[in-house]
């Protein structure tokens, strides 16, 4: 299943902003988290399809993951 | 006497006058200082029903016991007065250095009375104070003033607070400007300056701040500082992209407002953010005084060059305005630092223009500049330099979109809650945060109780941000912990990584006190009760407790925060009954008892 995937800010270094990428059923946000090299710890905010999420949580094809560091501000 | 200086300054422009005064301890400790202590003699000193425009107003710029110390982020000042605005108390903050240079002039705050018959600014340099002729000054851009008096003043050194033209001509927007780029900016208290004819304040002090207890405080602030190293948004996040590193996580949760909030979802949020403005047009970070995170931004487009833009500037101007042109924000938000604009009511006045226009509520032919329509680059940036030199149709749109929208019959076009243009987050999508606006002392808010923290952003807890569970009582202690930062001169963006147990301790050893954190929130809730009583007796009613009917009606259209509405009626009545008010948001007597305020 082909599901997109969005980086933020510190995460977009020696990554990309925006890709597609392909997971056998039954993945999770971990399994995401781990290909692309990003530890539970570091990943401050997880988003599936702009709803909070956890990295137990398993994808479905077409789900839209972003990914944010820690970050305040405003 | 650590902490405090101890003697403030009392200017009376209309006679001339400039007179030293003791302060009164256990009252300033009573109110902690800065935004508590100033809101506690204005209270005492004016009638709330008074004009805010008139000579019987008062301005004061207060600095707290922690302002200008060793302890990390205290570079911070309130501009205290009533706003001509929103009718409200109005209390501004502000970093940069002109704060801690007032506290090393010695002086823990200055209150500036009556109406100079011309043109002047209040000059003071350790300890003395005199009132100088500004007609040179006047009508002049803020960078232009402060560059001029530090040069007249002969001591590069010197701070420089001001306003620029959008305070003489008593724009309801109007900033008061310190260190070029830094702004006391919403509720409109430059125009209190203008109205006085007062345009900056310049001040030099060479003091030294020495804690009660030296060795408790090297301590207490190394352990501060190591929190705030080790803290990911305040060693990380802050720093790398500065606050607009938020416009892509609030844009992708759905609660970005888009063209006037009619859409909460903006496509092109990307261009316009906090990654692409480090990427295109960013020259190095800045910091305030004392401040270990360095959030500032300094960016420059073509011959544009300056600090910002920040989180809400950027999001006002692009979003709001559904422009998605980076280098047109960095030109609007020039503007408005150099004609002394508050950026974020100046964005949401012309995102309110814009919607009237789309609306056909505005016609072509009654505005002498660009047409005001979303997505216009041009519109942004002419508009925003027509309203700070209220110049044409610029002046309607320089008293705000309230104003504005009234004058037209469609006061609920503006997005607004007591006259105060709304910031960057639609509360429909984040109930307590929306209760937080409703219920802001000084109107539609977002760092009088910033739950986007808890609700957004997880700190110091996730809260789920559409339960309605718990959130009156979230609201309430944000609001009371805010007044305790603000009041001892710190900067918010501390509590990322410190909570009140922190400033507990640092306050004690350097004011030399022994007290509980919860007689330092309970300080907190006395000053929200002040500033609560204040606004009635000026006349402001808890009716205006509200949000503008679109965010109550109108369900989100798009985005991950689509269908929500705000539910504010199910969350007043639970926050008026933590809060020990009554069913008509009136504050019990027996709470004001407890408060010792009665």
């Amino acid at each position: 299943m082909v599901v997109e995937v969005k980086l933020f800010a510190t995460f977009r270094k020696g990554r990309f902003k925006e890709r597609e990428m392909e997971f056998s059923e039954g993945s999770s946000l971990g399994d995401l988290l781990k290909r692309l090299k990003i530890s539970r710890e570091e990943a401050g905010l997880l988003l599936l399809n702009g709803q909070y999420a956890s990295w137990k949580d398993k994808l479905t094809a077409h789900d839209v993951v972003s990914i944010f560091p820690s970050l305040g501000g405003g | 006497m650590a902490g405090y200086c101890g003697k403030f300054l009392r200017v009376n422009l209309s006679t001339g006058e400039i007179k030293e005064e003791k302060l009164d301890l256990a009252m300033a400790k009573k109110f902690i200082g800065g935004r508590g202590l100033a809101t506690y003699i204005l209270s005492g000193e004016i009638k709330p029903g008074i004009d805010p425009l008139d000579s019987a107003n008062k301005i004061i710029f207060a600095t707290g016991p922690l302002t200008g110390s060793r302890a990390p982020a205290t570079g911070r000042h309130m501009v205290v007065t009533k706003s001509p605005l929103s009718g409200t108390v109005a209390s501004s903050n502000s970093g940069g250095f002109w704060g801690a240079e007032l506290k090393r002039a010695g002086f823990d705050l200055i209150i500036v009375e009556g109406k100079s018959e011309k043109p002047c600014y209040i000059s003071i340099k350790d300890g003395a104070a005199e009132i100088k002729d500004a007609e040179k000054y006047w009508g002049k851009l803020v960078s232009e003033v402060t560059d001029g008096l530090v040069e007249e003043s002969g001591d590069p050194k010197c701070r420089v607070l001001c306003i620029g033209p959008a305070g003489e001509k008593l724009s309801m927007l109007a900033a008061v400007m310190n260190d070029t780029y830094r702004a006391a900016g919403r509720s409109g208290v430059g125009a209190v300056m203008g109205s006085k004819n007062l345009k900056a304040i310049v001040v030099r002090g060479t003091g030294r701040m020495v804690p009660a207890e030296p060795e408790q405080t090297k301590k207490v602030l190394e352990e501060v500082r190591k929190k705030i190293k080790e803290n990911d948004v305040t060693a990380k996040g802050l720093p790398t992209y500065g606050t607009s590193v938020l416009v892509n996580v609030i844009n992708e949760i759905g609660i970005y407002p888009t063209n006037n909030f009619q859409k909460s979802y903006f496509e092109t949020a990307d261009k316009v953010s906090g990654e692409a403005l480090a990427e295109k047009y960013l020259v190095k970070n800045m910091a305030c005084y004392g401040c270990p995170i360095a959030c500032g931004r300094y960016s420059k487009v073509g011959d544009v060059e300056g600090e910002g833009p920040e989180y809400e500037t950027l999001w006002a101007y692009s979003a709001n305005c559904g422009v998605d042109d980076l280098a047109a924000v960095i030109k609007a938000n020039k503007w408005c630092n150099e004609y002394g604009l508050d950026t974020i009511s100046a964005g949401a006045t012309i995102a309110c223009a814009m919607e009237m226009y789309e609306k056909g509520i505005i016609k072509p032919d009654e505005i002498d500049g660009p047409p005001l329509e979303f997505g216009s680059s041009e519109a942004i940036v002419e508009w925003s330099r027509k309203m700070g030199a209220s110049e044409g149709f610029g002046a309607k749109l320089a008293l705000g979109s309230y104003r504005l929208a009234q004058e037209y019959g469609v006061a609920e076009l503006s997005m607004s809650v007591k006259k105060l243009e709304l910031p960057a987050y639609d509360p429909r999508g984040v109930q307590g945060h929306g209760l937080q606006y409703a219920t802001s002392n000084r109107g539609g808010c977002h760092v009088r109780g910033y739950m986007i923290s808890p609700e957004i952003l997880g700190i110091p807890e996730q809260l789920d941000r559409f339960s309605l569970e718990g959130k009156a009582l979230w609201v309430k202690m944000f609001q009371d912990l805010t007044a305790v930062i603000d009041s001892l001169g710190f900067c918010l963006f501390t509590s990322f990584a410190l909570n009140v147990d922190d400033y507990t301790d640092m306050f004690n050893s350097i004011v030399g006190e022994e007290w509980e954190p919860g007689r330092l929130l309970e300080a907190g809730e006395r000053i929200w009760n002040l500033e609560r009583m204040f606004n009635l007796k000026a006349g402001v009613t808890p009716e205006s407790d509200s949000l503008p009917k679109r965010l109550l009606e109108e369900p989100i259209p798009d985005g991950p925060s689509k269908g929500q509405v705000h539910r504010l009626s199910e969350l007043l009545p639970q926050y008026y009954k933590e809060r020990g008010w009554d069913e008509q948001g009136i504050p019990s007597g027996t709470r004001l008892s407890m408060l010792d305020i009665a």
